[in-house]
């Protein structure tokens, strides 16, 4: 019934005596590998899928030294042969394409020859195939734990029914616990799909319950695999998944085309079929006496149809009576292609339990990708939340501060090789330059502007579009890359089903930090505290000593340098491009407004807000970021609506109108 | 909209509003010859001195300068300054480039299936319809917004009741609860964004960002040689502007317009005494809003391809440009404004004006031109408040 290979018992011998070899074996090992293979001699050096048993079993009963070594080496077809005398000799690249020859026993060179006299011993595929499987069995038994552990992965990478008493042998001599629990769980996917009886298979499935690793699932679902299949009556040894309705889980139309499809029941002429019938049958303009040109409706054309099938030219209409009454003869189902009830009823069960904690693992993995996109809104938004929420000043250009902050990144890196340097060095550099750009504006225009806000939104965008065509004039329109260090370039992998991307963690840590320190400035400094004063009332402040001017000029400052080092940090996750700023100007301000203007703890709320909401959209409709975005504005507007002040409202004097 | 009748008004008459608003005369003459002279001229009615292309620009350029003055009415006038009444223009070109599209389509489709021996059914053509004008987003089921697309009379009541419902929707939940000033210029641009997200997107039916092509070709003259469906066009255009620019210069020279003017001075005071300011402001926003999309309507079947880009907030914002830039509050400005600005915009971004070697460098006006009309903006708010129209004040203060 199960065809067990030769080759599985003789692995099963191979590992038993393998484990012994160190102690009252080692006696035998006396022999030299060559000689052993001399034995064999015409069968190591033309292998085939037949001959092979017969060497492993040769080498088996040698036991000599450096056995693995010599498998893996005839596989990888670096064993060669000389012709004068059947040696069998490891070689490596000589000078002048030459080879040099070394010995299989000793390891010592044994002769500089050329390639031409010499013959590889070229294994063709089936053969090497059995050999890495012996390979693996030996591997399982390496002292090395990290070799054990490298042929556990080759296991669950391809499994196979070979591999279940190699690994139940290598379990029994296993001493690290670590490795044996992975050989266990290994067993456990194994003996689920290819354990010859039933009990096994089940006890096999309950262990993977709960499971929520993509291999046991996948394991699960292998066995869970149907096949779409119909019959009069369901045959006896048939494991049914399901029974179909047709008209009501299955598609009528479908249903009987499957009929045909079989040959059971004669093809359902569609209208393309109808058309085609009455065309062939048009006879001096006529079909069935009805004028060609007044076939223009499926009612005509099924009158014509009839006209001809009562003449017997073409076969009768198959009417939707016929269809149900013929499919109603026979019953339609999907079969699990594995026959056992008891194994497929066992993973389901399986399958269903693992199902509660991978939406809560997805639910987490869908928050910390909430979590991630709210640090990238907020550190767009953050610049913008003092010199918008705090001065009310409206900077169109505040998306191009953060593209300068990225071209900042962008040419650090094109000087400075060392990832982590140009990071250290790009984020200061940033902040300079648009601090210093921040200031210029605010001297030049936004200065002039304080009591026309609405003319400010326009001047800064004109600033705006004049930076990003200058961008595009120095950088050209291509994407250019900012990369993270190789330290920052992984991921955070907690099981199968949720990672985090380090870049991102990092991007949330510098979130964090700059509120801190933003509300650290604005509550605790001298600066913050003169800002605060100027604007909840400009004269009042210069009558107290206060310049509000140079006051106005280092808020904006801070506010486009703070941009500036978000743009580096943005860089890092999107692409550099100059239209890079536009595309955060609209969120950013939404962010601001709907946390509630003049709060930086506002800013933080409306980030969150709108990550999340993001990020849930997305949830129920995964494949389809623009429509996550189009209902996260629609959102946003209805928000306005109720609550007009934003998330966090300021009250009082500090509401400032 | 109660509009209190005022006593002491003259008696309304044709002849003193023109004699009021000595610029509409001046208007409509410059208008009436401008269209005279590209007839002239034109390839398709005249001598051939314009060709086919620059009528059409000419005709998108009068398009451009309706929706400046509707833009010129609801910021200029009333003070709201929208950055979304490219939206409403981009709806109206959806609403008629559907029929276009589909109409044209159904013809090909019809001579097509017509030449087999059996004349197709209606739902064969709509199918073929179907699957010609959605294959390219990877469908070919007909969207039920294009149900009546076949319908010319349809389509036009949609140019008209698709920017007007969104408006009066939105400026009703915007007004209602007292959003202005900047916030409603964020809110409505938020608007605009949204609208071309969600039309960028495939399964909306309108083709996501492949737009709908080919408006240049009207269903029942596709034989007609484009040379005179531009003049056609241009004169539709001219129509629409002059109307347009009549019912705009007639509402805001009126009482409405002393309301509408005083929201914008001071919008607490004018409801302090005792006028509905939200009502007044819907009723700016909707009619302005329909007549951007009448203007998109005109516009698309000139250019002869829509997509979401044109709807993108930028595209607002340079309307608010054109308008600054030609001076607000005045209807003439913000015809100056979008006439010269865009005019200016297509022939240098088009190649048509000779770059300029500085020996050191050499200035490519395709790349340049952004720049300098971004600056350009910037020393127009800062140092010219009132626009190039601000001039004809000296010109008028002069005499």
């Amino acid at each position: 019934m199960l065809r067990l290979p030769r080759f599985v018992t003789l692995v099963a011998c191979l590992m038993i005596c393998a484990m012994l070899r160190p102690a009252p074996l080692a006696a035998q090992a006396d022999t030299p590998l060559q000689d052993v293979l001399q034995a064999v001699q015409p069968l190591v050096a033309s292998p085939s899928r037949a001959t092979v048993p017969q060497v492993l079993a040769a080498l088996l009963d040698a036991d000599a030294p450096g056995t693995v070594d010599f498998l893996r080496a005839w596989a990888e077809r670096e064993v060669h042969e000389r012709p004068d005398d059947g040696l069998f000799f490891y070689a490596r690249d000589g000078a002048d394409r030459n080879l040099i020859l070394i010995d299989i026993d000793t390891g010592e060179v044994a002769g500089d020859v050329s390639s031409r006299d010499v013959n590889q011993i070229r294994p063709n595929a089936g053969v090497r195939r059995e050999i890495n499987a012996a390979l693996v069995s030996f591997e399982l038994l390496n002292p090395n734990p990290d070799r054990r552990m490298a042929a556990l992965a080759a296991i669950a990478r391809s499994p196979d029914a070979d591999q279940i008493p190699a690994l139940e042998s290598a379990l029994a001599a296993e001493e690290e616990a670590r490795i044996a629990l992975r050989m266990e769980r290994l067993l456990d996917l194994l003996n689920a799909r290819f354990a010859t009886d039933s009990a096994t298979r089940v006890d096999a499935i309950e262990g993977l319950r709960g499971d929520i690793s993509t291999e046991a699932r996948r394991a699960l679902n292998q066995i869970l695999q149907t096949r779409a299949d119909f019959a009069p009556d369901i045959p006896e040894d048939t494991n049914v998944a399901r029974i179909r309705t047709p008209g009501e889980d299955m598609d009528l139309i479908a249903a009987y085309a499957t009929l045909s499809d079989a040959g059971l029941v004669p093809p359902r002429q569609g209208r393309n079929a109808i058309r085609d019938a009455l065309r062939l049958n048009a006879v001096s303009g006529e079909v069935g006496g009805i004028p060609v040109h007044r076939l223009d409706t499926d009612e005509m054309r099924r009158t014509a149809y009839r006209a001809l099938q009562d003449a017997g030219t073409v076969p009768p209409l198959v009417t939707q009576a016929d269809m149900e009454a013929r499919v109603a003869e026979y019953i339609f189902f999907d079969a699990y292609l594995e026959p056992d009830a008891a194994v497929t009823d066992a993973a389901r069960d399986a399958l269903d339990s693992t199902r509660t904690a991978i939406s809560l693992w997805q639910f987490l993995g869908i928050s910390l990708d909430a979590l991630s996109l709210a640090s990238i809104f907020f550190l767009a938004a953050i610049g913008l939340a003092i010199t918008f929420g705090v001065m009310r000043v409206i900077n169109m250009a505040h998306g191009e501060f953060i593209m300068m902050g990225a071209y900042t990144g962008y040419v650090v890196q094109t000087v400075i090789p060392n990832l982590t340097t140009s990071l250290v060095v790009a984020f200061p550099l940033a902040f300079a330059v648009t601090f210093g750009a921040g200031v210029a504006m605010e001297r030049l225009v936004i200065r002039h502007l304080y009591t026309r806000p609405l003319e400010t939104l326009l001047a800064t965008f004109g600033i705006s579009i004049a930076l990003q065509q200058l961008a595009k004039n120095i950088f050209g329109t291509q994407a250019r890359p900012l990369t993270s260090p190789d330290w920052l370039a992984g991921a955070i992998q907690v099981n199968d089903v949720v990672s985090v991307a380090s870049i991102r963690v990092a991007i949330f840590a510098m979130a964090l930090a700059f509120l801190l320190l933003l509300l650290f400035i604005l509550n605790r400094t001298r600066l913050g505290l003169e800002v605060r004063a100027v604007t909840q009332n400009p004269g009042m402040a210069a009558s107290m000593g206060i310049n509000p001017d140079r006051i106005n000029m280092l808020t904006f400052g801070l506010g486009s340098g703070i941009a500036g080092v978000a743009g580096v940090a943005i860089g890092l996750v999107a692409q550099v491009t100059s239209e890079m700023g536009a595309n955060y100007i609209v969120q950013s301000f939404m962010t601001v407004v709907v946390g509630g203007v003049g709060s930086v703890f506002g800013t933080l709320a409306g980030a969150t807000l709108i990550g999340a909401l993001q990020k849930g959209i997305e949830w129920f409709n995964p494949a389809n970021t623009l429509a996550a975005q189009t209902y996260m504005v629609l959102f946003i507007i209805l928000f306005i609506q109720f609550r007009p002040k934003g998330i966090v409202a300021l009250k009082g004097r500090a509401a400032g109108d | 909209m109660d509009i209190p009748r005022h006593t002491a008004a003259a008696p309304s008459s044709r002849r003193s509003f023109l004699r009021d608003n000595p610029s509409v005369m001046w208007f409509m003459g410059c208008l009436g010859l401008f269209s005279l002279i590209v007839t002239i001229l034109s390839e398709g009615m005249g001598i051939g001195l314009i060709s086919t292309n620059l009528v059409k620009v000419l005709g998108m350029t009068l398009c451009l300068c309706l929706i400046a003055i509707a833009m010129d009415v609801v910021w200029g006038y009333c003070g709201i300054l929208s950055l979304g009444h490219f939206a409403f223009f981009g709806l109206g070109g959806y609403a008629i480039g559907m029929w276009l599209m589909y109409a044209r389509t159904e013809i090909v489709i019809r001579d097509s299936l017509g030449r087999g021996t059996i004349p197709p059914t209606e739902l064969e053509v709509s199918e073929a319809v179907a699957a010609q004008i959605f294959g390219v987003v990877g469908s070919s089921e007909l969207p039920m917004i294009w149900s009546f697309a076949g319908s010319l009379t349809f389509q036009l009541g949609m140019v008209v009741l698709v920017p007007g419902l969104l408006a009066l929707v939105f400026g009703w939940l915007a007004f209602r609860s007292r959003v202005t000033g900047v916030y409603l210029s964020i809110l409505t641009q938020a608007m605009t964004l949204a609208l071309s997200l969600y039309l960028f997107q495939n399964d909306t039916g309108l083709r996501g960002n492949n737009g709908l092509s080919g408006l240049q070709n009207v269903p029942g003259f596709l034989s007609t040689p484009q040379a005179i469906i531009s003049i056609w066009f241009f004169w539709a255009s001219a129509f629409a502007l002059g109307a347009g620019y009549l019912l705009f210069a007639w509402l805001v020279s009126g009482k409405f317009g002393s309301v509408i003017r005083a929201i914008r001075d001071n919008e607490a005071r004018v409801r302090f005494l005792g006028y509905n300011v939200e009502g007044y402001k819907l009723f700016v926003f909707t009619v302005t809003a329909i007549v951007s999309g009448i203007a998109g309507a005109l516009y698309y079947p000139q250019a002869g391809i829509i997509n979401p880009a044109e709807i993108a907030p930028i595209a607002s914002i340079y309307l608010a440009v054109w308008v600054a830039i030609g001076g607000r509050g005045r209807l003439y400005g913000a015809v100056i404004g979008a006439a010269s600005v865009s005019l200016l915009s297509s022939w240098l971004t088009g190649g048509g004006a000779p770059n300029i070697d500085l020996g050191f460098y050499r200035v490519v006006w395709t790349d340049w031109w952004l720049v300098l009309l971004g600056l350009g903006f910037v020393l127009v708010t800062l140092f010219f408040p009132k626009g190039i129209g601000g001039l004809f004040d000296y010109l008028v203060r002069k005499q």
